[in-house]
């Protein structure tokens, strides 16, 4: 299977600050691809370098067989069929809804009758028809987000770029537009880039993932690789709680930790004697009252510092006897005072090594 | 670029080549320097400049700030009617306030000094405009709005839970106000007592009117004396401008930084309710007191200045027999080819003026605040630079860079429509910059990524953006520019002459009929273009 985009050793530097640091990411066509990350990590530089409105300090962009981006030239955001959805929606303020959708086709000297079928269509498939002669002042951050959509699928561009894109709706409003970006996604087959901190909605819209931490891609694969088998400690820790016990590599699936000894799923092929990490997620963490379950390895002694009723599950803050803390989320029915001296069990199938 | 090269660069470099020039070899000499500060005729002046500077800031401080603390905080009667009558002295050009109050108090012709001999059967009024003290008192008037408005806004945003806090501790009010409104308002009055300051120093009009007559000459006075002499002293005049330039400079860098600080104490006391503090019995008295600095700065002088300019001739009187007409008036807009053309003159080149100035201000803070080119920054200082450069010094710069070969502009309007535009480049630079920055690039971004190139971009969804604002921006041109005298003295010529220009020859010849029609149709003009302005503004609703 060939790439639609690959990106290659990709470098973008603002004065000292590397805000792109070396990026090799592909992205097949019709796939949705979020670049997922804490703020400052790189993801909208690299976006804004996918645009065109950038300049990389190295690597570059193709799409197809075409450079689109290098160090030497770039073609400019107009001429590289990608549409992008600004984080501010950019929608502007002196163009109807209409006008804004038509811009687009305006350029590409649509005729006037086709274009305003086109627009009509646009405008039902985001659910805008009724309001297609209103300004932007005149409507809700949802329709001016739909509006913004519209106006970029309009021009059937062969890739859409999303910068945050809900980042500015309120939390009702942004789980029901994860939908439908996704339903339109799957409407279209439009190639998507989809940029967001927000784990949740990164794993509701993307095939896949990509997740960024300063200015490099540490994983990419699907939300399901990404919350199950992370393979660095930042993956693990920003997708999702974890608990992580640092430690030292000893053989494969072999960790020194500050409590002892662990074993743990390791598929890092690192050679002993790397600085490594533990990781396991609290609902696979087993708590029990000490000296009532057989250990069987990969077991602590600690006692209980914090136990939080949530409904739904209970909470543990386990204070390690070896120093350091491990969260654990029980059955509701379990209920160990707070102080009371217990066993941590950390199942091998659940352990999973992480490069540090 | 080169325009601004042109504008501020040129003139600037030259300014300072030629204070170093001796005026018939051409060699580089300190001469002129020696020249302008060791004679003691041309001490005086400097002497006398920073003095008056002085005494007007003080003044200006002293009314200003208890004005702005009755205005802000207090349940004053009448309130709301000082603001608007400020803003008029604001408004008002200091020249033609120093106009205004030559009738009111000439030693023996003016009315005010006449109506005090009517009435205690003097030989004499006690006041003569024609002194030191005369054009302190005229520009101090004029300078208080800047301290007004600066303290004013600086107490509103001061949350009254901040004198709460000490009144809680015991303090009374006269005490809180004393300790703490006062201290937070500290760096609005420094301000606006530098800024006073640098007025006064820089200014030429009022003591153009009222000091050449008196024979006591402050710096700019000077100046334009270098230049009236013959053969004109160029040379001496650009030495003799440097320290004015660089007073000016260091005090607005002073200025900023005190402003600097100020933002930092208005933070703290944002977002909070404010309560008038109660006058109680002191009300009455205060109003009165309130109302004297308008009443001096605006009501008096524009009614002189109106019954001056209905007079057949003012020395008869009004009561006069056929002496009440609208004869300036037919005179200024239709008999007299000089006045009619000087009023033409004036709006074509204010016009051109603000129309250069906001092309270039816009392009320039396009360029900086997008920042696309590497080097945009220092474009942006340059537009700023002119903010430091006193308009008579300005003048000098021009008239030594562009009277001469290569480009002979003397003479021409394009050396007064260029010294307009360079004047108020930083006017029209900030708030492009300003209104630039409230765009958000995203909006033009969006039309390059669906396919509009760069200037498609900036056609269609900029600058329809910013018409609003542009319109705002050429309007701060304009309007400066249209009553501008301090350099257009120095640049126009019998067949360049503007409004400010007649009304200065008019003045020197003692019709002050005519000055004072030609003053009342300025300021009219303004209101005017202002006005239609602002309808034309009205309808054009960009949402």
């Amino acid at each position: 299977m060939s790439a639609l985009i690959s990106i290659r050793g990709l470098r973008k530097a603002y004065g000292e600050s590397v805000a792109v640091n070396g990026i090799d990411l592909e992205v097949e066509g019709g796939e949705v691809m979020a670049l997922l990350g804490p703020s400052g990590c790189g993801k909208t530089t690299t976006l804004q370098l996918l645009a065109g409105f950038l300049r990389p300090d190295a690597g570059e962009i193709r799409v197809g067989e075409r450079v689109l981006s290098s160090p030497r030239s770039v073609v400019p955001p107009e001429r590289r069929q990608m549409s992008l959805i600004f984080q501010s929606y950019a929608v502007w303020p002196h163009k109807t809804v209409r006008q804004n959708v038509a811009f687009g086709l305006q350029v590409r000297r649509t005729p006037r009758a086709e274009l305003a079928r086109q627009v009509e269509a646009v405008l039902k498939t985001v659910r805008l028809e009724r309001l297609a002669d209103r300004y932007p002042a005149e409507l809700s951050g949802g329709q001016q987000q739909r509006v913004a959509l519209a106006r970029a699928i309009v021009v059937q561009p062969q890739i859409l770029l999303l910068d945050e894109p809900l980042s500015n709706l309120d939390a009702n409003l942004r789980e029901e537009m994860r939908f439908e970006i996704r339903r339109l996604h799957d409407q279209t087959g439009i190639t998507m880039v989809y940029v967001t901190h927000d784990q949740a909605e990164a794993m509701v819209t993307a095939d896949r993932i990509a997740v960024m931490n300063q200015g490099r891609i540490e994983q990419v694969a699907t939300p399901y690789e990404v919350y199950e088998r992370p393979t660095t400690q930042f993956v693990a820790a920003f997708i999702g709680r974890t608990n992580t016990l640092e430690g030292t590599l000893l053989a494969p699936g072999e960790v020194a930790t500050a409590g002892g000894r662990l074993r743990a799923v390791d598929e890092t092929g690192c050679p002993p004697g790397t600085p490594v990490a533990v990781c396991i997620r609290p609902h696979h963490v087993q708590v029990a009252e000490a000296g009532l379950a057989p250990p069987n390895g990969n077991h602590f002694r600690g006692r209980v510092l914090r136990s939080a009723y949530l409904g739904e599950a209970r909470d543990y803050q386990v204070e390690l006897e070896a120093g350091g803390r491990v969260r654990a989320t029980a059955p509701p029915t379990s209920d160990l005072p707070v102080g009371s001296e217990v066993t941590v069990q950390l199942p091998v199938e659940r352990c999973r090594v992480v490069t540090r | 670029m080169l325009l601004l090269a042109f504008l501020v660069l040129v003139p600037l470099a030259w300014l300072a080549w030629t204070s170093l020039q001796d005026p018939l070899t051409g060699q580089l000499t300190l001469d002129n320097y020696r020249t302008a500060f060791t004679r003691r005729i041309y001490l005086a002046p400097i002497a006398n400049s920073f003095r008056m500077a002085t005494a007007v800031a003080v003044i200006a401080v002293l009314v200003g700030t208890p004005l702005a603390w009755l205005v802000a905080r207090t349940d004053l009667p009448g309130r709301w009617l000082l603001r608007p009558l400020i803003l008029a002295a604001f408004v008002t050009p200091s020249f033609l306030g120093a106009n205004a109050w030559i009738f009111l108090a000439a030693p023996n012709s003016g009315m005010l000094n006449r109506a005090w001999a009517a009435l205690f059967h003097t030989e004499h009024g006690p006041a003569d405009i024609y002194s030191l003290n005369g054009c302190i008192f005229v520009i101090a008037l004029y300078s208080i709005p800047y301290t007004f408005s600066l303290v004013t806004a600086t107490l509103e945003l001061m949350s009254s839970e901040l004198e709460d806090a000490a009144t809680t501790l015991g303090s009374g009010t006269f005490r809180t106000t004393w300790s703490i409104t006062l201290p937070l308002a500290l760096p609005a009055i420094l301000s606006g007592f530098l800024l006073s300051f640098l007025e006064a120093l820089e200014l030429f009009g009022p003591p153009a009117f009222i000091l050449i007559p008196a024979r006591e000459q402050v710096m700019t006075t000077q100046l334009y004396l270098f230049f009236s002499l013959f053969p004109p002293q160029i040379e001496v005049a650009a030495a003799y401008a440097m320290p004015l330039l660089l007073v000016t400079v260091a005090l607005l860098l002073l200025q900023r930084r005190i402003l600097g600080r100020r933002r930092f104490t208005t933070v703290t006391g944002k977002g909070g309710l404010r309560r008038p503090l109660r006058l109680g019995a002191w009300r009455w008295p205060l109003l009165v007191v309130a109302f004297v600095p308008p009443l001096l700065a605006v009501v008096l002088p524009y009614g002189a200045l109106l019954l001056v300019s209905l007079q057949q001739s003012w020395g008869r009187g009004p009561l006069a027999p056929g002496n009440l007409t609208l004869h300036w008036y037919a005179w200024a807009l239709f008999d007299n080819p000089t006045t009619r053309t000087a009023i033409l003159h004036s709006l074509e080149y204010s016009a051109a003026a603000a129309s250069i100035a906001l092309v270039l201000a816009t392009l320039v803070a396009y360029l900086v605040v997008r920042a696309l080119v590497p080097l945009a920054r220092v474009l942006g200082f340059v537009a700023m630079a002119p903010f430091v450069v006193p308009g008579i010094v300005l003048a000098i710069g021009f008239l030594a860079a562009y009277s001469r070969p290569p480009l002979l502009l003397y003479g021409t309007a394009f050396i007064l429509i260029a010294a307009y535009a360079t004047r108020f480049l930083p006017i029209a630079y900030s708030n492009s910059a300003a209104i630039l920055q409230g765009i958000n690039a995203d909006l033009e971004n969006a039309a390059r990524t669906l396919g509009a190139g760069r200037l498609r971009a900036l056609g269609e969804i900029t600058v329809p953006l910013l018409r609003r604002g542009l319109l705002s921006g050429w309007l701060l041109v304009f309007i400066p520019a249209l009553r501008e005298l301090s350099a257009s003295v120095f640049l126009f010529t019998p067949q360049t002459h503007v409004i400010t220009t007649v009304m200065f020859d008019f003045s020197d010849a003692g019709n002050y009929e005519a000055v004072s029609t030609m003053g009342l149709l300025m300021m009219l003009v303004t209101f005017a273009v202002v006005l239609a302005a602002f309808r034309f503004l009205g309808r054009d609703v960009t949402r």
